[in-house]
């Protein structure tokens, strides 16, 4: 087959970090190539200085034979590479047709040919089978829906190469199944597609040939037929990764116990009537796919939503209109859902993020002045021991790669021992290595007495830390079972809202 | 009751309408080109201030009128490229330099101002733009005479209102301006600058407020003083929100203006034995903060206004 990209020799840096050395790729007409590393490997830098958004200190791109100038966008569009952005570079005001559009006429033509360019923006996703509204503002889809616009606007430039950067970290995985079928038929007509991900399932489901980056660097390079799960993961990471196993433990006393709540928000039950006890010392999971009630419940357990229905006790007290910060005094620990926007203020210091928590204690402020030192050093501290790369104590959080800043969450809210965690989508669009140190971490919690509400809709993750397992369907929570007596099939069937029929077959007859 | 229907249906007052919103015009549409692609200009009330003063003084020299307000245009893209040097080549706060270059162009008018006229107890004056008539209109009974009796830079507002709706809305510049505005880096990833479309769009919508401001002195003065301006800068900052960022709906939020501000003029004479002048000159401010309130809570902010751009970062 036929060479449509070549990539050779690319180096990067960025001041003393060596983000690309001496990169070589080749990419094939109709293939589906997977770049494989974990944060920080390169793969997003290579893939902008492909695409020109950056320019290369040394190495060549080369389209069908053609060097690309580097450092112009413009030119990559001519030549025919389409990018995917991970964070979509689409504008929410505008309308899908507008966003598509931009940037293909003459800045200067009299007149804007939007007729023409309606025609063609529906002819190519009536051929990939990506329906989408041309009038619609963009801001008003859904996320799997932008995701489209951004493949429909590269499709209309007639791209014939397309760079897809994680295009799954922001999907379902229902969305994500039905992209990568897409994919394939793209491949299918002739496109020629990278891909770049973190995740071994989903690299080895869709891709033909898989290149890993590690540091910077190609580690190694197969075809699907030739590898596994196991060889990547330990090629990408550079060592044997090994996910911790849970010991048996007896769980001590109740600790957080729910009993017939229901959540009411805008008119709409969120969560309806729902009961779970968690005790000391275990960890129970709550499995469900996403978006089905998973925030308010996390919310209810960190005193940001309260009952309308029903109680809830903590270690056998009722809990009522407590404040957030009461809860956390009273020993509950909490990993958001959604660590940029709730779990950390990306704008300021790691210190200032690392005390935040507590910083009305003595420790760290005295007549409304905070300590300032006394707030490094603790951030210090919890930088050495929960081993967070990539900033001091002064730098700001949002230089911190996802894992890192999962690492600093974690390790502010278990420096203190909590007596409950609530850790919700804890190793959601990390790699490997971050997964596996997190997950040591709760089971180490979990050891030490701390009861863990494991919020998740990893099923590996659930069935490898918990100790009981419900599962969450359209804001119920199904009756638990035991770890020991679960398997993926049953739990797909409890996630699929299975037990809920049966309740209801049951109150019928 | 009649005395309000008699100022109503008095041809005077809608002239007066048109002649007070032409700079206001000038000036909305000038910030409404800045906004699109993302920068907030704040030296609107100084380049209209010296527009004013650069556009009168070219005429006071000798040159025609239309060479004072080109000057006055020309002076009004060379503060606008001073405001995109800073901040989108240097990408500093928008609000700062936008107050910074208001204080520097006003005082620069003042000081120019006296340079080349020396104090006098009466203003030196110029002969103004005349009233145009147009044949066959301006013979209409009542419109002839409230609308079609303006000087031209009025007309050419109104004119300059329909090519910008028509450039933002229905040419690929206008989309390529607009997506600056929303999302610099996703105009970049489609091969458009978003460097050179925010110094353009600064450049020539600071070129409009300089001519907004050159039609105080050349068409509804015929003097110049310093502060002159009087805070029109600032309403059409305001009128910017109030018109959606749409330059058809800045020539009504304009006129609406205006007219609270004609109005207010020929009420003080019924009313004023009865309420202190001071109340009249609130009007506009007050009904324009309520309109403000009712038409701004829905309008849509270009979503990267302020946002400084650049190159490669998220």
């Amino acid at each position: 087959m036929t060479t449509v990209l070549e990539l050779s020799g690319i180096s990067k840096r960025f001041g003393d970090i060596v983000a690309n050395e001496n990169i070589s790729i080749a990419l094939r007409k109709g293939e589906i190539l997977a770049l494989l590393g974990e944060n920080g490997a390169g793969k997003t830098t290579l893939m902008s200085i492909l695409f020109g958004h950056y320019t290369a200190d040394s190495g060549t791109v080369r389209v069908d034979d053609v060097e690309l100038p580097s450092g112009k966008p413009r030119a990559a569009i001519r030549a025919g590479v389409g990018m995917v952005h991970q964070h979509f570079s689409l504008a929410p005001n505008l309308t899908v047709l507008n966003n598509v559009m931009t940037g293909t006429e003459k800045l200067w033509s009299f007149k804007s040919d939007t007729a023409a360019a309606r025609t063609k923006l529906l002819s190519i996703s009536q051929r990939f089978g990506l329906s989408v509204n041309p009038d619609a503002r963009l801001g008003d889809l859904s996320v799997g829906e932008q995701q489209r616009v951004e493949i429909l606007r590269a499709l209309y430039n007639d791209a014939r190469i397309l760079i897809l950067d994680e295009p799954t970290a922001v999907l379902t995985n229902i969305e994500a199944e039905r992209l990568f079928s897409t994919l394939k038929e793209m491949a299918k007509q002739g496109l020629s597609l990278i891909f770049i991900s973190h995740k071994l399932d989903e690299v080895m489901a869709a891709a033909d040939r898989i290149v890993v980056l590690r540091g910077g660097k190609v580690a190694a390079e197969r075809r699907v037929g030739e590898t596994s799960k196991a060889e990547l993961a330990e090629l990408m990471v550079g060592h044997r990764v090994t996910r911790p196993i849970r010991d048996a433990a007896t769980p001590g006393a109740v600790a957080l116990e729910a009993t017939g709540v229901t959540v009411r928000r805008g008119g709409v039950d969120r969560l309806k009537d729902i009961s779970f006890r968690l005790c000391e010392g275990e960890i129970l999971g709550i499995i469900g796919v996403s978006g089905n009630g998973q925030a308010v419940l996390s919310h209810l357990v960190s005193g940001l939503a309260e009952p309308s229905i029903g109680n809830i006790r903590l270690f056998g007290e009722p809990l009522a209109n407590l404040g957030v910060r009461a809860l956390i005094e009273s020993g509950i620990g909490r990993i958001p859902e959604d660590r940029n926007n709730e779990g950390a203020i990306g704008e300021m210091a790691i210190w200032e993020n690392t005390v935040l928590e507590r910083i009305w204690t003595p420790a760290f402020s005295k007549y409304g002045l905070v300590n300032r030192k006394a707030g490094i050093a603790f951030a210090q501290r919890i930088i050495g021991e929960f081993d967070v790369r990539g900033g001091r104590p002064t730098s700001r959080t949002r230089l911190l790669s996802g894992g890192n800043m999962q690492k600093l969450i974690l390790g502010r809210n278990l420096h203190d021992r909590p007596r409950i965690l609530i850790a919700a989508q804890p190793t959601r669009g990390l790699d490997e290595g971050a997964v596996a140190a997190i997950h040591a971490r709760i089971l180490e919690a979990r050891s030490q007495g701390t009861a863990v509400l494991l919020i998740s809709e990893d099923l590996d993750e659930v069935i490898g830390l918990a100790d009981r397992i419900q599962a969450i369907v359209k804001g119920r929570l199904s009756p638990p079972v035991a770890a020991e007596t679960a398997d993926p099939r049953m739990l797909g069937l409890m996630m699929a809202g299975e037990w809920l029929q049966s309740e209801e077959a049951g109150h019928a007859s | 009751m009649m005395a309000l229907f008699d100022i109503l249906a008095s041809a005077g007052l809608w002239a007066a309408v048109l002649r007070i919103a032409t700079p206001l015009i000038f000036g909305t549409l000038g910030a409404v080109l800045c906004e699109r692609s993302g920068v907030l200009n704040l030296g609107i009330e100084g380049i209209m201030t010296f527009g004013a003063m650069v556009g009168w003084l070219t005429v006071y020299n000798g040159a025609d009128l239309w060479t004072g307000m080109l000057v006055a245009a020309l002076a009004g893209a060379v503060f606008g490229l001073m405001h995109a040097l800073l901040s989108v080549t240097l990408g500093l706060s928008q609000h700062v330099t936008g107050l910074g270059i208001t204080l520097f162009a006003s005082s620069l008018s003042y000081f120019l101002f006296r340079l080349n006229v020396p104090l006098a107890s009466t203003p030196p004056t110029i002969v103004p733009f005349k009233p145009v008539s147009i044949p066959g209109l301006s013979d209409l009974p009542f419109f002839g005479q409230a609308i079609f009796t303006q000087t031209m830079p009025t007309y050419l507002a109104i004119l300059t209102a329909m090519v910008m709706s028509y450039v933002i809305f229905r040419m690929p510049l206008g989309l390529a301006i607009r997506m600056t505005g929303e999302n610099p880096h996703a105009a970049e990833a489609q091969g458009i600058n978003p460097v050179r479309i925010r110094y353009s769009a600064i450049m020539a919508g600071s070129a409009l407020m300089g001519m907004g401001g050159a039609f105080l002195t050349l068409s509804a003065f015929n003097s110049f003083f310093p502060t002159m301006v009087q805070g029109r800068g600032w309403i059409c900052i305001a009128l910017v929100v109030f018109a959606s960022w749409r330059p058809g709906r800045a020539l009504l939020g304009a006129l609406l203006f205006a007219f609270f501000d004609a109005f207010q003029l020929r009420l003080q004479p019924v009313l004023g034995d009865r309420v202190p002048y001071q109340i009249f000159l609130m009007i506009p401010y007050i009904l324009s903060i309520a309109a403000l309130a009712l038409v701004a809570r829905r309008a849509k902010v270009p979503q990267a206004l302020m946002q400084a751009y650049r190159r490669g970062e998220r």
